[in-house]
């Protein structure tokens, strides 16, 4: 056990040295000099010379790798450009928005998604079972950015259950801002709810074929404890693999979400940061979310290991 | 005489096909007296699972009886049709009354449940007890189907066990509400020979100790004569023939009977003596011949085998669904 964290720790170093190395490179294949670049047509050659020797864009290509590598071991990842601020502090500023609304909308897809996943495989090929599925597939088709102009012109600007956008503001309370985020996770939680019920419908089906259902049913349960009890736990590894997953993809889809919303997080961010050519930040969003999704991952595997005695790590 | 457990009357049991529906059972008849053991002999497809099934009224959803009559009778004395049972009423049947023990040990137990867990569970729904006690009853139950160390095992999950091991938990599971009837689905048919004779030793102890009833369902003739007090044979969804288990084997009355004995390996058989299998297979459910189900394979067939066969008495206490009253000596191919 203790052997396998080790590992899997050592593991999460080389996935983000990975990240660090790629990150450096796509800032450098960048067409043209990224210094020019980001002063803009404007710029005098004396301004451009002059951030070339403060980003250290002068020296060898091997020099500028191994600084920005020891830099970021140390949790240096260099300083914004627009900003004028330390990367970290400014991800640290934008990361709340986009976790809460990561696990809102998880726990939207998963209170929706689970239950109806599982009585849609419980009434296997009946009208619900069908109806189900086509809702699913419909949710998953629907960009949400559609859904989210929609719910915010009907649900926010019409009849005012929620706030229409934004985070409400520099003085907002942690409850209002969390009231900001219920719209944009709704949103967000109906796009993957569509891949939780159908996770869920399909490894539910797997197992309610299962001989150890029918020695449950036999033992005169009803068929509610069959499900629940026997069968539910047993579809409970899939389920939580895909939950993992969804979470992890969720902080970076969160994007799209965020842009509609006007949420001030890390989705917004980096897309701004893409409009500024605000390199620092966008090696750091990636390493950031790299890393993030990792973390996830291992979380799922010793999640694992809490259900079903059988893994042995 | 003894007391009936159970009578089941002409039981029909079809499944819906993508095409209408096949009828798996075809009238299936046969009693069970109190503490005996009936063994349900047919080949794959016969039906004999079927059977089991319905009597546990867990039959596939697109499965259903659609004839006859499933006779039960409660150790209350009150005799009640399974077939029309309420699946509320059902429920409270499993367990105390009706149990089952399945063909794969494997894969019949919960593999994210202890076997304590799996076991106690069955007293947890049908027993009111404190959990020591229940676990105290379990821990015995162990013990008493052979699980060496029974106090550690208990906590034990079914992947840490043997087969033969996993076979003494699904029987411990079955009878530790102390069941009426046991309804016992080749329960040794996916494990080794030697682990065969002793579960089968087992069952046969517990018997004379519980007094139950087992219904026995297998394919293999020896076990038969291991195991049972009547036979009931099955073939294509019928019974063809039922008497005690030494008339089936001395007084043979069915010529599908008499190919399954003629088929398998026995001691006491004469050095060189062949093997003689059946030839043919089971014909499909859905294109039996309109008489005699197994006059295509029949050695003996005749015209007359064309029309409707029913289960006749042939001797006291023997049924048999053939038109020859005695059998002549099955001949050997050349």
């Amino acid at each position: 056990m203790t052997r396998y964290l080790i590992k899997r720790l050592v593991g999460l170093v080389v996935v983000i040295f990975l990240v660090l190395t790629i990150a450096f490179i796509i800032v450098r294949l960048a067409p043209g000099d990224p210094a020019a670049l980001m002063l803009g047509p404007d710029a005098t050659t004396e301004d451009v010379a002059e951030l070339r020797t403060r980003l250290g864009l002068d020296r060898p290509i091997y020099v500028q790798y191994l600084t920005f590598v020891a830099n970021a071991a140390q949790g240096d990842l260099g300083d914004s450009l627009f900003f004028n601020a330390p990367v970290l502090e400014v991800l640290a500023a934008r990361a709340e928005p986009t976790i809460f609304l990561a696990l809102f909308s998880l726990i939207f897809a998963l209170v929706i998604a689970a239950p109806i996943g599982i009585y849609a495989a419980y009434r296997h090929g009946s009208a619900t079972d069908q109806g189900a599925i086509s809702t699913a597939m419909l949710a998953a088709s629907v960009p949400s950015f559609l859904t989210g102009l929609i719910f915010q012109r009907y649900l926010a600007t019409e009849l005012g259950w929620f706030p229409a956008s934004g985070y409400g503001g520099p003085d907002a309370s942690f409850l209002e801002r969390m009231g900001h985020l219920i719209l944009p996770s709704i949103v967000l939680g109906i796009t993957n709810s569509a891949l939780i019920l159908r996770f869920t419908r399909a490894s539910m089906l797997d197992i309610l074929g299962e001989d150890y259902v029918r020695t449950a049913r036999a033992k005169g349960m009803t068929e509610r404890r069959v499900v629940l009890r026997h069968a539910l736990k047993n579809a409970g590894i899939p389920i939580i693999t895909v939950v993992g997953l969804t979470f992890a993809l969720l902080v970076s889809g969160a994007v799209v979400t965020e842009r509609v919303f006007n949420l001030p997080g890390l989705g917004n961010l980096v897309v701004n940061a893409v409009l500024r050519r605000d390199y620092p930040i966008i090696q750091g969003t990636l390493i950031v979310v790299a890393a993030l999704y990792v973390l996830v991952n291992l979380l799922t595997d010793l999640l694992y290991l809490v259900v079903d005695k059988r893994v042995k790590l | 005489m003894t007391e009936t457990i159970l009578d089941v009357r002409d039981l029909r049991v079809a499944f819906g096909a993508r095409r209408g529906e096949v009828t798996a059972l075809r009238d299936v008849s046969f009693t069970l007296g109190r503490g005996r053991t009936l063994a349900l002999v047919g080949e794959s497809g016969s039906g004999k699972s079927v059977t089991s099934l319905s009597l546990m009224g867990l039959l596939p959803p697109n499965g259903r009886i659609s004839g006859g009559q499933l006779l039960f009778t409660d150790r209350n004395g009150r005799t009640r049709d399974l077939s029309t049972l309420k699946q509320r009423d059902f429920r409270a049947l499993r367990g105390p009354e009706l149990s089952m023990i399945f063909q794969e040990p494997m894969s019949s137990l919960n593999p994210l449940f202890t076997i304590g867990d799996q076991i106690g569970e069955m007293l947890w729904l049908h027993v009111p007890m404190s959990d020591a006690d229940r676990r105290k009853r379990v821990i015995e139950m162990l013990e008493l189907v052979e699980i060496p160390a029974a106090a550690s095992r208990v906590d034990q999950y079914p992947h840490e066990l043997s087969g033969g091991m996993r076979q003494r938990v699904m029987i411990a599971m079955a009878i530790i509400c102390e069941p009426r009837l046991l309804i016992a689905d080749e329960p040794t048919t996916a494990l080794d020979v030697t682990i065969q004779a002793q579960i089968l030793d087992l069952m046969r102890r517990l018997q004379s100790d519980l007094g139950m009833s087992i219904l026995f369902i297998t394919h293999d003739m020896g076990v038969v004569a291991e195991m049972a007090d009547d036979v009931a044979v099955m073939y294509a969804g019928a019974v063809v023939e039922e008497a005690p288990v030494d008339r089936i084997f001395d007084h043979t009355r069915h010529p599908y009977t008499q190919g399954l004995l003629a088929s398998i390996p026995r001691p006491g058989r004469a050095h060189g003596e062949r093997l003689v299998p059946i030839p043919g297979t089971v014909p499909p459910l859905t294109a039996l011949p309109p008489g005699c189900a197994f006059a295509p394979r029949c050695p003996f067939s005749e015209p007359r085998c064309d029309k409707p066969v029913q289960l006749s008495r042939k001797a006291a206490d023997h049924r048999a669904a053939c038109i020859l009253d005695t059998l002549p000596a099955r001949p050997v191919p050349a």
